[in-house]
């Protein structure tokens, strides 16, 4: 069986499930399309909520990252799991109390005001489809690198799945086929990681590997590591370029932008009781941390292969016969290109330019002692897929690492969806334009919201393939969530005098700083000199400037609100009630247009 | 006024939360900004296994910490539910 075969049987036995998953889940009501029912177990949830969360970006580009960047890589992996406890303890229990469909609605019904919620649904489509765009062109590149399809067939294929089951199933569908396609993900991502792990370490446990002695010595793995790449002219692998405050502040942009994302808070909505909320972020965590922690491992493995395998290796040309030419190198006591690198190389993912015209691959950092040019260029975003065929592993685990790539991609695809069909139907439609609206027509309009935005987020990730999307989304997802969202949904719950000024000013601020920061400095032609909060050692870059401006926008929101009337009673009464589990009413201001959902018994 | 565990106190039961929340908070702004990045040169000075210890803790550590938290919290916020007679 050649590994052509183990993809295309791992990729449409995945497929048919998420679609056998979408019949049996459909949709019937408006709460099943919106919270799925609303009485989601928490642990199920978590695995949504952990697929959901899990992109592309965490699945394939993620261990990559850390590989190049090692400590710097850290700003991820705490950023992205820490937000958690944010979420947990700061909102998830009382979003759930308070009993809505989605951001925008408690956004609007809070702050008593159709500008606040028309502003929260601005954030929430603007973050979502952006986002999405990256995915797409994740699945694009899944399928065309392995399955021969062209890039935007891949798309197109990819599009048709999570439009049959968003479409239909709602959160409902998107709910149940999240938790199958965790299930697959996390089986792919950790079955290669053992194998690596075991050959370098002989320790089958990614986690202690990583802490481990290289196999057969007493070095450790990281010591190891940190030789071969000072050696060839790089920053030790424990150690960054970045500055301090930069790290510091990409950290907590990525953690409450985490707290602030729509997609990830809108799970929140489909479980139970607040109860149920604050054991389903416990879940979530747990899921997630199992691909987190074994994420630095990966990386590190992959960085020690990589250099292993093709410094000083002799590069083979298309013209010659590799298998011929392979083994006179080896006779000549040489190292031969490996067959991976050749693989790859079509992709144009992996660059090599022979300089000094040895014909052997010299892979060299910024300060290499022996002063050689650098000759190697792999694209970062490779590795999670290539390490199987780096270290030799079976041709079905490769098979494997394609479907837990695409289910990543689909997953978020799907819950972005939903935000934006939410969004579009619920807040703009029934909340503000058409309050008149049945509920039939309601789900038809979430229907063709949804519908619009699978076709318009394909052709968003068709045109995004040739730009370097996904980075650039991520500084802009995280920083205008942190920014613009959190600071908002916060005061709403802990501080009652919080009004409909305040939370306008305090949107809008967070918004435009945030907005016009990132885009200058990553369209706008500005440079890193330039960064602000420089005190010696760099600037705070944009990535890490959602965590600036989230306190400024706070603080002038806290400022409006003391400055103006306080909010009504009537709201008052309801912060009062969301705090407390079990006695949420209804409050005339705020529920006018929809009554709250009670807990489930 | 009965002792029992049964009358309803949502105010001590908000106040204990909050008391709760601002611990909890504290632990996980040390193990991620404090041992992972502010502190950690000092740190690296230990090591857990091969890998120095500050490294260790934002590249693996803190994940663990953060999961840790939310456990307790949950359990603690279940056992608030009972003591202050709140429906949970």
């Amino acid at each position: 069986m050649d590994q052509t075969f183990w993809t295309y049987f791992f990729v449409i036995a995945t497929f048919s499930l998420y679609i056998g998953i979408a019949i049996w889940a459909r949709a019937g009501s408006t709460r099943d399309f919106y919270v799925a029912g609303h009485d989601i177990h928490p642990a199920l949830n978590g695995m949504a909520t952990a697929a959901d969360w899990m992109s592309a970006a965490s699945f394939l580009s993620m261990a990559g990252l850390i590989a190049f960047l090692g400590y710097g890589g850290s700003v991820y992996l705490m950023g992205w799991t820490g937000g958690y406890v944010l979420l947990a303890l700061l909102l998830a229990p009382f979003l759930r109390e308070f009993g809505k469909f989605t951001v925008p609605d408690f956004v609007g019904d809070r702050y008593y005001s159709k500008v606040a919620r028309v502003i929260a649904v601005i954030c929430a489509l603007f973050v979502s489809f952006t986002y999405i765009a990256g995915q797409m062109k994740g699945v694009g590149v899944a399928f065309s690198s392995f399955l021969g399809v062209p890039f935007n067939v891949g798309i197109f294929i990819g599009s048709a799945i999570v439009f049959f089951y968003a479409v239909l199933g709602g959160m409902k569908g998107v709910t149940y086929t999240q938790v199958a396609q965790y299930v697959v993900l996390i089986f792919a991502y950790t079955v290669p990681a053992i194998f690596i792990s075991l050959t370098i370490t002989g320790n089958p446990i990614p986690q202690l590997g990583f802490i481990g002695n290289v196999a057969g010595t007493d070095v450790s793995m990281l010591e190891k590591l940190n030789t071969m790449v000072t050696d060839l002219g790089f920053t030790e692998y424990t150690q960054t370029t970045k500055s301090k405050i930069d790290v510091f502040c990409i950290t907590a942009a990525l953690m409450f932008g985490t707290a602030g994302l729509p997609h990830v808070i809108i799970r929140f909505f489909t479980v139970s009781s607040a109860q149920a909320a604050r054991k389903s972020a416990g879940w979530a965590l747990m899921f997630i941390a199992l691909l987190y922690t074994v994420a630095p491992t990966v990386g590190a493995f992959a960085r020690m292969n990589f250099i292993d395998t093709v410094n000083e290796a002799t590069y083979i040309t298309d013209g010659e016969n590799y298998e011929e030419r392979a083994a006179q190198i080896l006779a000549d006591g040489g190292k031969p290109v490996p067959t991976w690198y050749k693989d790859w190389e079509t992709t144009g993912l992996l660059k090599y330019d022979d300089l000094n015209g040895d014909g052997k691959m010299q892979y060299r950092g910024p300060d290499a002692p022996d002063g050689v040019a650098n000759e190697v260029v792999p694209d970062r975003d490779i590795f999670v897929l290539a390490n199987p065929q780096i270290a030799n592993l079976p041709a079905w685990v490769i098979g494997l690492v394609v479907a837990g790539g695409l289910a990543a991609a689909l997953s978020t695809a799907a819950g972005l969806l939903m935000v934006i069909s939410s969004a579009v139907s619920h807040d703009l439609l029934k909340r503000t334009f058409t309050p008149n609206m049945t509920e039939k027509q309601e789900m038809l309009a979430a229907r063709s919201a949804a519908a619009v935005a699978v076709v318009s987020s394909a052709l968003l990730g068709a045109f995004a393939s040739n730009l370097p999307f996904v980075a650039q989304v991520v500084a802009f997802a995280f920083g205008l969530a942190a920014a613009s969202l959190f600071p908002i949904i916060f005061l709403g719950i802990f501080w009652k005098r919080m009004n409909k000024e305040g939370a306008i000013a305090s949107m809008v601020v967070g918004l435009v700083t945030t907005f016009s920061y990132i885009y200058y400095f990553k369209f706008g032609g500005g440079t890193s000199d330039q960064w602000w909060f420089n005190f010696g050692d760099g600037g705070v870059s944009p990535e890490g400037i959602g965590f600036v401006f989230m306190w400024l926008s706070a603080a002038v929101g806290v400022i409006v609100a003391l400055v103006t009337k306080a909010p009504p009673q009537d709201i008052q009464d309801l912060v009062e009630d969301i705090r407390i589990p079990g006695t949420r009413t209804s409050h005339g201001i705020a529920d006018g247009g929809m009554a709250p959902l009670p807990a489930a018994e | 006024m009965s002792t029992t565990t049964h009358t309803a106190d949502p105010a001590g039961y908000w106040k204990a939360t909050i008391r709760l929340t601002i611990s909890l908070l504290v632990i996980w702004f040390l193990v991620s900004y404090g041992a992972g990045i502010l502190f950690r040169d000092a740190l690296d000075n230990f090591s857990i296994g091969g890998a120095p210890l500050g490294f260790w803790f934002a590249q693996n550590g803190a994940i663990y910490v953060f999961l840790a938290l939310i456990v307790v919290y949950c359990r603690k916020m279940t056992k608030y539910e009972k003591k202050f007679g709140i429906k949970g």
